[in-house]
């Protein structure tokens, strides 16, 4: 506990770089990645987190220190390489998207795994560490480091900021963006630039392996709880940064651990609880909605039920009893107390010892659903020219969805009708 | 019958669109006069987004030239509006109506700059003009399919442009939407504007168009409804596929032609 008051107060300078460094790279990686999710392309964004391995082993052998400067050089050109080589192979041969991002990936970080074991055999002393662009460490991120690293995460803001409108035409309708003349090839370009450059930022804090999750997972995340692109954007940040910020905790409290791995839990477990808990389009908030019908749904019907029993009477002042229901339309027990008690909650029915009599508004009430059922199975065979045996199931599903305006307008449209197909009153 | 007109505000010379080597439309040649509201009808596959989409420089030529205005598209641009198919876009975007329409402002203001009250006053106005101002902040994917189409119509009547092309604007569309959108079309015309869109269904394009171009991977004719709209060349449009045409480019498909060769 006196670790995170002390990590969170940021007296530390050490603690001030990493953490405001791992907030700058996760919310500007996942900025560009929200465009290149909503251009459906996040699997470029893995092929790409692999693909600058090989950079960072190759910058290395090359200058023989860590000068971060020139990994992320490195990192830079293969990661671009191969999203060239990725629209290559799409354009020049019969092998799809998928397979082509699939085979570059997985060419790329073999090489790059390649390079990065003949390193580590090679007795070079100062390659120790190296193998923390895997997996990531927040930690190593220090000083003058963290300046470069900051500055792409500015740029790539500030990009994104100036070209905002064009690149959401592009992600949106690129067909209309190349028809006013904008030039979508060059925007791709820059688009893939900014990814390429999202993930070299990211390798010190998350590592290679995971970093395409830090482009993509916020992003979808973020899409669940808004349907409009600015507040999806300035979400997606926030989740991001908040995982970084998680990810920089663990790094400075355990300092042998890992960061990207607890980044990238901390961001799936934010996806996770969107897509269960966001309000509208959450799995359960579904699920409760399709509840709430199923309950109207038993209710409409049971007020129907009790509406045709009162018909065949002939009175309305008249008692059931439940095996007088269920024998007109099956309920199971369960179902039919919490209906009646829901019913009985509206004024619809009353209930005394197991029976049970329809009130005025719950007969108003049942009377328009067994009004809908006969008016709609008219229409079905006289206006579509169905069986009049083939009506009764659709017509049980509509008669619970027709709006008042429908309702109108099918009646007019069969000019005012008393008798459905099977010769029953259209009550009205 | 193919009629060709003075000064036409749309020329396309002996233009042949191949995918994959294989061609699609073959040297179409035809002249639209302005302010003619045209239809392009012809069977599936017959070619017809091809060619608006070929026009608009969405697809590489392999041969022949388009001229608007009497000038190359890219000098032009501004006067020229493209609607293409509603199913084109993913209509799940986070975007509202207004955010869709406020695009068609897009390609006046070019690079970097942001839209004006301007713009967004003009936004509102085409919006009006579809009959679609209670949905202005509604998200685009809770639009039924003709509310889809009317904001499409909307963004590109925010382009003020002179020159329109419509990929299919009543495809999937409610009979009111129908009817709503070619009584602003009508409208455009009688304002000068020239209007050309992909159409399928013959029974209601000789009430609605004055001009008609019927395709079926070669020109069939171009000219006045009233000439063009004939049994005799519906016949020849739609009357038995081209099976020797498909076949000929299917077999230049399948021997790859590098495309220089004479």
């Amino acid at each position: 506990m006196t670790d995170l008051l002390e990590f969170l107060s940021l007296r530390d300078a050490n603690v001030r770089f990493v953490v405001l460094g791992t907030i700058l790279l996760m919310s500007s990686a996942s900025i560009v990645g929200t465009f290149t999710f909503l251009k459906k392309k996040s699997l470029l964004g893995d092929a790409i987190a692999h693909a600058v391995l090989p950079g960072v082993c190759l910058a290395f052998l090359l200058q023989g220190e860590k000068d971060p400067l020139w990994i992320m050089i490195g990192a830079f050109i293969t990661g671009f390489i191969s999203t060239i080589f990725i629209d290559l192979v799409v354009r020049k041969s019969k092998i799809k998207e998928d397979t082509a991002i699939a085979l570059t990936l997985s060419t790329f970080f073999g090489f790059g795994i390649l390079l990065l074991t003949y390193i580590q055999k090679s007795g070079n002393a100062s390659q120790s560490g190296l193998d923390q662009f895997l997996f990531g460490k927040a930690a190593a991120l220090v000083g003058s480091d963290l300046y470069n690293f900051a500055t792409i995460a500015v740029i790539l803001l500030v990009v994104v900021f100036l070209f905002y409108k064009e690149l959401k035409l592009l992600a949106f309708d690129p067909d209309f963006a190349r028809s006013i003349g904008l030039k979508v090839n060059l925007l791709e370009l820059l688009l893939t630039s900014l990814s390429v450059m999202a993930v070299v930022t990211g390798i010190q804090a998350v590592g290679v392996v995971l970093m395409a999750a830090i482009l993509i997972t916020p992003a979808a995340a973020a899409r669940y709880w808004t349907d409009r692109l600015p507040i999806m954007l300035v979400l997606a940040a926030c989740f991001a940064a908040f995982s970084g910020l998680s990810g920089a905790y663990i790094s400075y409290t355990l300092p042998r651990m890992p960061t990207g791995p607890w980044i990238v839990m901390v961001i799936s477990l934010i996806a996770f609880f969107s897509f269960f808990f966001s309000p509208q389009k959450g799995i359960i908030s579904r699920w409760w909605q399709i509840r709430k019908y199923r309950h109207a749904i038993a209710l409409d019907n049971l007020l129907k039920t009790l509406y045709q029993l009162t018909e065949k009477e002939a009175r309305t002042d008249k008692w059931f009893s439940f095996e007088e229901i269920i024998r007109k339309r099956f309920f199971t027990d369960k179902q039919l107390q919490h209906t009646l008690q829901k019913a009985k909650n509206k004024g619809f029915v009353q209930c005394k010892n197991e029976q049970v009599y329809l009130t005025a508004a719950g007969s108003e009430k049942g009377q328009r659903i067994v009004k809908l059922h006969r008016l709609f199975e008219l229409y079905l065979t006289e206006i579509v020219k169905l069986a009049p045996d083939h009506v009764h199931d659709t017509a049980d599903k509509i008669e619970h969805i027709l709006t008042p305006e429908l309702e109108a307008r099918l009646e007019e449209k069969l000019n005012y009708p008393d008798k459905d197909p099977h010769d029953a009153k259209i009550p009205r | 019958m193919i009629q060709q007109v003075e000064n036409p505000i749309l020329e396309v010379h002996d233009l042949t669109v191949s995918y994959d080597s294989k061609p699609v439309l073959w040297n179409v040649d035809l002249t639209i006069p302005e302010g003619a509201l045209v239809g392009i009808m012809g069977p599936n596959g017959a070619g017809k987004s091809t060619l608006i989409k070929a026009i608009m420089g969405l697809l590489p030529l392999s041969s022949g030239y388009v001229k608007l205005f009497e000038q190359p598209l890219d000098t032009i641009r501004q006067r020229i509006s493209y609607v293409p198919q509603k199913e084109s876009v993913d209509w799940d975007f986070p975007t509202t109506v207004l955010d869709v329409v406020m695009m068609g402002r897009y390609g006046k203001l070019g690079l970097f700059k942001r839209p004006s009250k301007h713009d967004k006053e003009v936004a509102l106005q085409c919006i009006e003009q579809v009959g679609m101002s209670d949905y202005i902040h509604r998200q685009i994917s809770q639009l039924s399919g003709g509310q889809q189409q009317r904001a499409f119509l909307a963004r590109a009547l925010a382009q003020e442009a002179d020159l329109y092309f419509m990929d299919e604007p009543f495809a999937g569309v409610d009979a009111a939407t129908e009817r709503a959108v070619i009584s602003l079309l009508r409208e455009m015309s009688t304002a000068g504007k020239t209007i050309i869109v992909v159409h399928h269904d013959l029974q209601s394009a000789q009430h609605y168009f004055d001009w008609v171009v019927l395709l079926n991977m070669h020109l069939v004719a171009s000219g006045p409804t009233k000439d063009a709209l004939t049994e005799s060349l519906l016949e020849k449009t739609y009357g038995g596929k081209l099976t020797l045409l498909s076949e000929i480019g299917e077999q230049m498909r399948k021997t790859n032609l590098p495309k220089d060769i004479r």
